[in-house]
């Protein structure tokens, strides 16, 4: 028994040092680099695997690309920049680890991430108190509210309630009084419906239905029957596929008929894969992104939009994904801050405060004190699927 | 007794290698890595509990993990309680559930109990997620404030480091006089065979839910903890998978044993720690996905090459208890043709 | 008063119930051959289902990848009875329920590696928009999903009843020694179970995909609900678990109509609590029982 524990021990005790071992000897580099004035350590938090990793990967792609132009473009000031991704694996608790890494081993002077909400909201506590600028990727406004108690976080990503007003100001417009809600039942789903309630209310438009389904849910059509009995004029989705794939094809196989409006999270290819034909008619706020090629020339975004796609196209042969694009934002905004100010955190983290007119993927950001996401409706482009295409409406 | 005298040198020397760690360190990352392992081992050391002396498998022991943290979370946040009561509440909480649910639960046997803890740690995951404004719902909890004992503010890595030590000491310590002990002694009999237990005049039933409420006991601990040191809750680390790790690290280090649970998580969560910035190394793109295969393939290995863990022996598989259970599965049998 | 929303939901609710009652066949198959609970059920639907998409995209026609699918997941499940069950038969039942948890977790693994987390799909069987019953819409693919319930359930049946080998499973059932004492072997028997329900998962996983797509985690829950629909139906037998099934698709539907979506698989889990309580042989096991 003895001689086990030892042997474990020691088993264990190496791996420890394994650890421990990776994390000094690359805090050596850092520490003699970033006196020298090479390289900038920069780092990112990502959900590359697990639940949210359809968000993480195009992100850790976006990331990786820019990072490599960037370099070749010979840095910042001269500097070249070192960025180092790490997996959360969509877990809480490993973010939280991962976080602590970048900052005590890797000695980052900012981190981008995490992909989604609750990854994202469990890494704040510890930016706050190891004070090093944290821009996340997700939409849950709790991120960077109330502010002053996030005064080291910002949001690249839309927030829910921008994109809630953009669909109850859409279906407003078409004339559409009582709405049902159906909403996926996780945190992405309870934000959206808390957030479409808020805009319904606020533009008069009563919600006579709420009603949820799970994401690993294989038919809504009981959701969807009740919607048809009551006198719903339109039914809002809050989800992301395969859940929102199915409830469209479950929408058309009952003859509901009234519009369905979804929010941004079916704004991937695969959503239309799989949906197919039941997927025609469906209208939705999204990123500029989506349909950049379609988007007048006098866009503001327009050029920064086509040079993205152009770039992502060509390394990775998909099209780039509004997730990318909160990666794109990210990243170019923390490059900025640090040409400006230099790698000083804190300095970092005014200067992102202070970032006016930035033209990104995901809209025009104006930072302020009291504001760490800075869109506007602006940054929304309502689309509707024609012939499983994505087409803007004007 | 030179093996008495290796036991005390590493003792010796494993308690000093504690309260100097963080001064060698100087790294919160590292001291993270080991608070972790401290608030699983916690959870493990009960489970460890349940399933090695007890004989009793429990598939939903994130749940009372669960219940402990969201006590914390709810007390302090919704209801202003001061930090130690909620702690305390974390604690006796999930204890009162497992009571409450374990006196029929424990009823059953073998794969049945398994299912049943299995359903009542997903309904109380459903109850997370549908709480809504008690537990935020999906969207969890922010604003945990910082434990607070006397004018001690556990705001930082080193403190936490600490107080879990201090737990962790504490629990190796209450497992260690419960082996020796008579309960540990009337458990052990159960788990070789019931019917000799009780015909010994040992009520199993009483102890089974004594080793069920005690590991519910300290789920509510370790998640108490890891709810004022990550300050932010959700529903998502309280889910199947995580009961499922906590049964992989306890088989893993061998169940009935002292130090099994400690080595069972530590391999565990370095290994994951290690395997987070190796494998990027080799194969750029990979993700948590190699490593979920690698759990998996560790799992089933143990499980057939050393079924008793990596450190000691769990049940004995004598020829009674199989034929035990070819007479349990008969009379089930004759009982349903009948 | 809403009779044509009672009417969808009971259409659902069988639609999803057969999907559970397929699975739970399985589950119970292997139970009663080798005593063991199979906690990987749901990751050979998924990989049925996957292997399936695959092989369609690639360009083979819909029965071609289904028999592919099918053949290669009974492999699977004989590989895996070989490797993993079969030379420790004679555990304990936790430790084998724990071993196929492990199962579980790498088959979900290598299923994330080799198709990623995207859903993939498959034409419905046949064309046509859904059926119209009293205003209440019917799935054409849910008739072929209860079709191959129907003909696993008879093919089960006459391979119990009617041929040596069925002969041989039901003297296992009944006393596993016995059987052994006359010479049936329970190795090869154990090894059949596998593949039996490979080969039924697959199957399942292609019926249900054109309804439900197929994503690398969809085992899990699928198995759960499997298992929920075997338990309470009575694990020992195999109406049971059709019934159970059933039962347990109807209430579910019926509880996310009626009662809270959220709350729908709450609903289950308590039913699964209740008879693991006060009716372990499950609630189907008397009235059959009887009848035998």
């Amino acid at each position: 028994m003895v001689r086990r524990i030892i042997v474990l021990s020691i088993s264990i005790l190496t791996l420890l040092t394994l650890v421990f071992a990776g994390g000094c000897s690359k805090q050596d580099n850092t520490d003699s680099a970033s006196k020298s004035g090479e390289t900038i350590n920069l780092g990112a938090v990502l959900d590359i695997s697990g639940s949210s990793s359809s968000l993480g990967i195009p992100e850790r792609d976006t990331l990786r690309m820019l990072a490599d132009q960037l370099n070749a473009k010979g840095g910042i000031n001269g500097r070249q920049v070192k960025l180092t991704i790490l997996d959360n694996k969509s877990e809480e608790t490993e973010g939280v680890l991962a976080v602590k890494r970048l900052i005590d081993q890797e000695n980052v002077v900012a981190i981008i991430g995490s992909s989604a909400s609750g990854t994202s909201l469990a890494m704040v506590d510890t930016v706050q108190k190891e004070g090093v600028p944290l821009i996340s990727l997700a939409t849950n406004s709790k991120i960077v509210e109330p502010v002053s108690e996030r005064k080291w976080v910002f949001k690249m990503a839309q927030s829910d309630e921008l994109i809630a007003n953009s669909m109850i100001k859409y279906a407003k417009s078409k004339g559409i009084q009582k709405t049902a809600i159906l909403y996926m039942n996780n945190a992405y789903g309870d934000g959206g419906q808390k957030a479409l309630n808020q805009a319904a209310a606020d533009n008069g438009i009563s919600v006579v239905l709420l009603d949820k389904f799970e994401a690993t849910d294989k038919d809504m059509s009981a959701q969807l029957a009740k919607i048809k009995n009551s006198d719903a004029q339109a039914v809002m989705v809050w989800a992301i596929p395969p859940s929102a794939s199915i409830v469209t094809r479950n929408y058309r196989e009952i003859a509901l008929n009234i519009p369905m409006i979804h929010s941004h999270g079916i704004a991937n290819q695969n959503f239309l894969d799989l949906a197919g034909d039941a997927a025609n008619g469906i209208e939705f706020p999204v990123g500029k992104i989506v349909v950049a090629a379609q988007l007048p020339d006098n866009d503001p975004q327009k050029q920064v939009l086509m040079s993205y796609t152009t770039d992502f196209t060509a390394k990775y042969n998909t099209p780039p994904s509004t997730f990318g694009g909160h990666a794109w934002d990210a990243f170019y905004m923390l490059v900025n801050a640090i040409n400006e100010s230099g790698t000083d955190r804190a300095k970092i983290r005014d200067s992102l405060e202070k970032t006016k007119n930035f033209v990104g993927i995901s809209g025009v950001f104006n930072m302020s004190e009291t504001n760490h996401n800075g869109l506007d409706d602006s940054c929304m482009a309502m689309v509707n699927v024609t012939d499983s295409k994505w087409v803007l409406i004007k | 007794m030179p093996r008495e005298s290796l036991k005390y040198l590493l003792i010796a020397a494993a308690s000093i290698g504690f309260v100097i760690l963080p001064f060698v360190l100087e790294s919160n990352y590292l001291l993270s890595i080991l608070i972790i392992i401290g608030i699983y081992t916690l959870v493990v050391e009960g489970l460890g509990v349940l399933m090695g002396y007890a004989g009793q498998v429990s598939f939903g022991q994130a749940a009372f993990f669960g219940i402990g943290a969201y006590a914390v979370a709810i007390l302090t946040t919704r209801y202003s309680w001061g930090t130690i009561p909620a702690f305390l509440a974390a604690i006796v909480l999930p204890a009162l559930v497992a009571a409450v649910i374990g006196r029929p639960t424990l009823k059953l046997k073998e794969h049945y109990l398994a299912l049943a803890t299995l359903a009542i740690g997903i309904l109380v995951h459903i109850f997370f997620n549908e709480g809504g404004e008690l537990t935020g719902g999906p969207s969890g909890l922010t604003g945990i404030p910082y434990l607070k004992i006397g004018g001690l503010v556990f705001d930082q890595d080193y403190k936490f480091y600490y107080l879990i030590g201090v737990f962790v000491l504490l629990v190796f310590l209450g497992v260690r006089n419960l082996d020796r002990s008579r309960i540990g002694r009337s458990l052990r009999a159960i788990r070789d065979s019931e019917v000799a237990a009780e015909a010994n005049g040992i009520n199993s039933a009483a102890l089974k839910l004594k080793a069920f409420v005690f590991s519910a006991f300290l789920a509510g601990l370790g998640g108490g903890i890891y709810a004022y040191y990550i300050t932010f809750i959700s529903p998502a680390p309280f889910n199947f998978n995580m009961s499922i790790q906590f049964v992989i690290m306890a088989v893993i280090g061998g169940l009935g044993t002292i130090w099994g649970p400690l080595l069972g998580v530590s391999l565990m969560v370095a290994l994951g720690e290690v395997l987070r910035w190796l494998v990027p190394l080799f194969i750029p793109n990979a993700g948590g996905e190699y490593q979920i295969i690698f759990y998996g393939l560790i799992l089933v290995l143990t499980m057939i090459f050393k079924p008793e863990g990596l450190s000691t022996g769990w049940r004995k598989k004598t020829v009674s208890d199989s034929e035990e259970q070819e007479q349990k599965k008969e009379n089930l049998t004759v009982s349903i043709r009948r | 008063m809403h009779v044509n929303l009672y009417l969808q939901f009971l259409i659902s609710g069988l639609t999803l119930g057969s999907i559970y009652a397929l699975i739970a066949l399985a589950i119970v198959t292997i139970y009663n051959i080798t005593g063991i609970l199979n906690m990987a059920q749901g990751e050979f639907v998924a990989l049925g289902a996957l292997t399936a998409c695959t092989f369609y995209s690639a360009g083979f026609s819909l029965p071609a990848s289904f028999l592919i699918s099918v053949v290669i997941i009974a492999i699977v499940g004989a590989l895996i009875e070989r490797l993993a069950i079969n030379p420790v038969r004679n555990a304990s039942s936790i430790t084998l329920i724990i071993i196929t948890i492990g199962l579980s977790i790498i088959i979900r693994g290598l299923a994330l590696l080799i198709w990623g987390t995207n859903p993939y799909s498959l034409p419905a069987f046949t064309q046509g928009g859904p059926l119209q019953v009293f205003g209440a819409a019917i799935n054409p693919q849910s008739i072929w999903v209860f079709g191959l319930l129907i003909v696993t359930v008879t093919g089960l049946f006459v391979f119990m009843e009617k041929t040596y080998w069925g002969k041989a499973v039901r003297a296992c059932v009944i006393n596993r020694m016995a059987a052994k004492l006359m010479g049936i072997n329970p190795d090869i028997l154990s090894l059949m179970a596998f593949v039996i329900s490979g080969a039924l998962g697959a199957a399942a996983g292609v019926f249900i995909t054109p309804i439900t797509l197929a994503t690398y985690d969809m085992g899990f829950a699928l198995g759960l609900k499997g298992f929920v629909a075997a338990i309470i139906g009575g694990i020992n037998n195999v109406g049971g678990a059709i019934i159970g099934g059933l039962l347990l698709g109807v209430l579910e539907v019926f509880g996310a109509g009626l009662i809270s979506s959220g709350l729908k698989d709450a609903i289950a889990l308590i039913v699964l609590i209740i008879v693991l309580l006060f009716r372990p042989q499950g609630i189907i096991g008397v009235v059959i029982g009887r009848k035998v």
